[in-house]
C-alpha cells in the first residue's frame, strides 16, 4: 500500500502566488523519503496540505487509502509532523507540550505519560522534562518536535528540514534516531537542505522546483545519472605548474591543491599512474562537493 | 470504560486553558478582584451612600450584580481572546490544527475555558462585594443560567476577535472600544429609567443591558426589562456567534493559508 499518494495536486495562494503545480507524488510504505528542491519550490507547501494547515486548490491527497477531505481525522491520526519552525508554546514544560499533543489526538493521560517518558528518554530529553520550553537550546526544540511528533505513534512521520541549524553532532544523532524508527517500520518522509542529509538516509527522492516534481526516483538511480565527479588531491610536494594528464581536466588551484574532473568511464588508477610518472604524490583526496549536491544543482539548471 | 477520543481531545484542550489563566493568576484572577474592590469602594461606600436608593435597592446592593456581571463579561472575552490569538501568534495552535480534532471541539474546549475563568473570577469578585455588603439571591437558576450564557456568549466574541486579530492591538481595539462602553452605558451602575425616553430606546438595542439586568433580577429580583427577553436575546447573540465562529474556523480564516 502506498503511505502516501498525491496526485494532481495545485495549491495558489490568495496573492496569487502559484505554489504547485500538478504534481504526482508516491511514497511507499516503509519508505526513507527525501523532498528536495531550494527555498520557495512548493515543499512546505506540500507538507502543510498534507496535515490540515493548507488548503489545496486542488488534486487529491490519500494517505494510507485515507482521502484528507473525505477521512479527514484517519489521515490526520497516520501521521506525525515535525515543522521547520518552532510551534510549541514557550511557556509549557516539554512534558506537557508532548502529554497534551498525546491528548489531541485522544491518547488517555496515562498512555500519554508512557508514551513521553520513551521518546523523551530516547530523544535526551527526559531530564529537562520539567522545564519550559523557551529554555531549552535550538537542539532540544528541535528534538522535542520530534518527541511530540512521535506520542500517538503515527505510521508515517514528516519532518520538514529537522536538522536545519543544529551541530554536527546532533544532526548525525538525530540520523541515528531516525534510521531507527523507520527500521521498526514508520515511513519517513523529509525535505532537507542538506543534501548529504538525503544521500545517507533516503531511499527514494523527488525533487521539485517552482512547484512541479522535477525527479522522482530512488537515490540510487539518481546518483547513477551523476557522469562526472570533481576531486580534490592534496599535495605532498608544491608545484609551481602541473604538466598535463592526458585524459584528464585538471586545474592547479594553488601549489599544493589540485582539482581533477574524472568521468563516469575514466579509470581512477590511470590518474594516479600518470601522477606517479612525474613524481607528484598526493598525501589526500576528497569529492569537492557532496555527489547527490552536484546532480541537484545540474538537474536544477536545465530545469 | 475507555473514554472517546473526542472526550479525551476536549478535556485537553479545557484542562490546557485552565492551567494557562491559573498559572498567570496574578494577571487573570487578580486585578478584577482589586478593580472591583475600588469601584465598591468609590460607588458602593463613598457616593453610593449619597446617592440612597435606586429601585427600592440601597445603591451598594443593586450596582453589585451589574459589577460582578461586568467582570464575568470582561473575563470570559478576555481568556478566550488572548488564549486563541497568542496561539496564533506562537503558532502553537497547529498543535491542534495537525490532531484529528473536529473544529467545533476546538471551538468548545476555548469556550468552556472562558466560561471556567468567567466563573471563577465571578466567585472572586462576589466575594469582594461580600465584604462591603450582604449579598442574597433571588433565583439561584436565573443567576446560573444568565453567567453560563452570557460567559459563553462573550467566550465566543473572544474567539472571532481572536481569529482576525493579526497583532497584539487587535485583541485591544474591540474590548476598548466597544466592549467597555456597552458594559458602562449597559445598566451596570444606573436603571434605564432615569434615562429620558429617546435614550432608553437607544439603551434597548445594547445586549449587555439584557444580560445585566438579567443577572440582577436573578441576584435581586429586580429588573428594567423582561427576563423572558433576556434569555430570549442571549440565545438568539450566542447562536449566531457559534454558528459564525465556527464557520471562521472550517474555513480556516485567519489560522491556514
Amino acid at each position: 500500500m502506498s503511505a502516501l499518494e498525491i496526485k494532481q495536486l495545485n495549491k495558489t495562494y490568495r496573492n496569487k502566488l502559484v505554489a504547485l503545480r500538478d504534481v504526482d507524488l508516491a511514497v511507499e510504505e516503509g519508505d526513507f523519503f527525501a523532498l528536495l528542491g531550494p527555498n520557495g519550490a512548493g515543499k512546505s507547501t506540500i507538507i502543510g496540505i498534507l496535515c490540515g494547515l493548507v488548503n489545496k486548490t486542488s488534486g487529491t491527497v490519500n494517505i494510507f487509502g485515507h482521502n484528507i477531505d473525505s477521512e479527514t481525522r484517519a489521515a490526520k491520526a497516520a501521521i506525525g509532523i515535525v515543522p521547520q519552525e518552532i510551534n510549541f508554546s514557550q511557556f509549557e514544560t516539554c512534558l506537557e507540550i508532548v502529554v497534551n499533543q498525546g491528548g489531541y489526538y485522544g491518547i488517555t493521560r496515562k498512555l500519554a505519560m508512557q508514551r513521553a517518558e520513551k521518546y523523551l528518554t530516547q530523544l535526551g530529553l527526559w531530564e529537562k522534562r520539567h522545564e519550559r520550553s523557551r529554555d531549552l537550546s535550538g537542539g532540544m526544540k528541535r528534538r522535542l518536535m520530534i518527541a511530540r511528533a512521535l506520542i500517538h505513534e503515527p505510521r508515517m512521520l514528516i519532518l520538514d528540514e529537522p536538522t536545519a541549524g543544529v551541530d554536527v553532532e546532533l544532526r548525525r544523532s538525530m540520523w541515528t534516531f531516525l534510521t531507527e524508527i523507520n527500521q521498526s517500520g514508520i515511513t519517513i518522509v523529509l525535505t532537507t537542505h542538506y543534501l548529504e542529509e538525503a544521500e545517507s538516509l533516503c531511499k527514494n527522492i523527488a525533487i521539485i522546483d517552482k512547484g512541479s516534481i522535477i525527479e522522482n526516483t530512488s537515490i540510487k538511480k539518481l546518483l547513477a545519472k551523476l557522469n562526472q565527479e570533481t576531486f580534490v588531491l592534496d599535495l605532498v610536494k608544491p608545484l609551481s605548474s602541473l604538466p598535463i594528464l592526458n585524459g584528464f581536466n585538471a586545474y592547479l588551484i594553488d601549489e599544493q591543491t589540485v582539482e581533477v574532473e574524472i568521468a563516469r568511464e575514466q579509470d581512477i588508477n590511470t590518474l594516479f599512474n600518470l601522477l606517479s610518472s612525474e613524481d607528484i604524490q598526493v598525501c589526500s583526496m576528497r569529492n569537492k562537493s557532496n555527489r547527490l549536491e552536484e546532480l541537484f544543482m545540474k538537474i536544477l539548471s536545465n530545469d | 470504560m475507555t473514554k472517546h477520543p473526542i472526550l479525551i481531545a476536549f478535556n485537553t484542550i479545557v484542562i490546557k486553558e485552565i492551567s494557562r489563566f491559573m498559572r498567570i493568576w496574578v494577571q487573570t484572577l487578580v486585578p478584577p478582584a482589586i478593580s472591583m474592590t475600588l469601584y465598591f469602594v468609590i460607588f458602593g461606600s463613598l457616593i453610593g451612600s449619597r446617592i440612597g436608593k435606586m429601585d427600592g435597592i440601597d445603591y451598594i446592593n443593586y450596582i453589585a450584580p451589574g459589577i460582578i456581571m461586568m467582570s464575568i463579561i470582561n473575563n470570559a472575552y478576555a481568556n478566550v481572546v488572548s488564549s486563541f490569538f497568542g496561539a496564533k501568534f506562537q503558532n502553537h495552535i497547529e498543535e491542534m490544527l495537525v490532531a484529528p480534532i473536529p473544529n467545533i471541539i476546538i471551538l468548545l474546549g476555548y469556550v468552556v475555558g472562558g466560561v471556567i475563568r468567567g466563573f471563577m473570577v465571578g466567585i472572586v469578585v462576589t466575594v469582594v462585594a461580600m465584604c462591603f455588603t450582604t449579598l442574597s439571591v433571588h433565583s439561584w437558576p436565573i443567576t446560573i443560567a444568565v453567567v453560563v450564557m452570557t460567559s459563553i456568549l462573550f467566550s465566543l466574541g473572544g474567539m472571532i476577535n481572536a481569529i482576525f486579530a493579526k497583532k497584539f492591538d487587535d485583541i485591544s481595539i474591540i474590548p476598548t472600544f466597544v466592549l467597555t462602553p456597552l458594559i458602562y452605558l449597559g445598566g451596570v451602575f444606573y436603571s434605564i429609567n432615569l434615562l429620558p425616553d429617546i435614550w432608553q430606546t437607544v439603551s434597548s438595542f445594547n445586549p449587555i443591558l439584557y444580560m445585566v439586568n438579567a443577572f440582577r433580577y436573578g441576584m435581586l429580583g429586580v429588573s428594567d426589562i423582561n427576563i423572558s427577553t433576556a434569555f430570549a436575546i442571549l440565545t438568539i447573540f450566542t447562536t449566531i456567534l457559534f454558528a459564525i465562529s465556527l464557520y471562521l474556523l472550517n474555513k480556516g480564516i485567519g489560522i491556514k493559508n
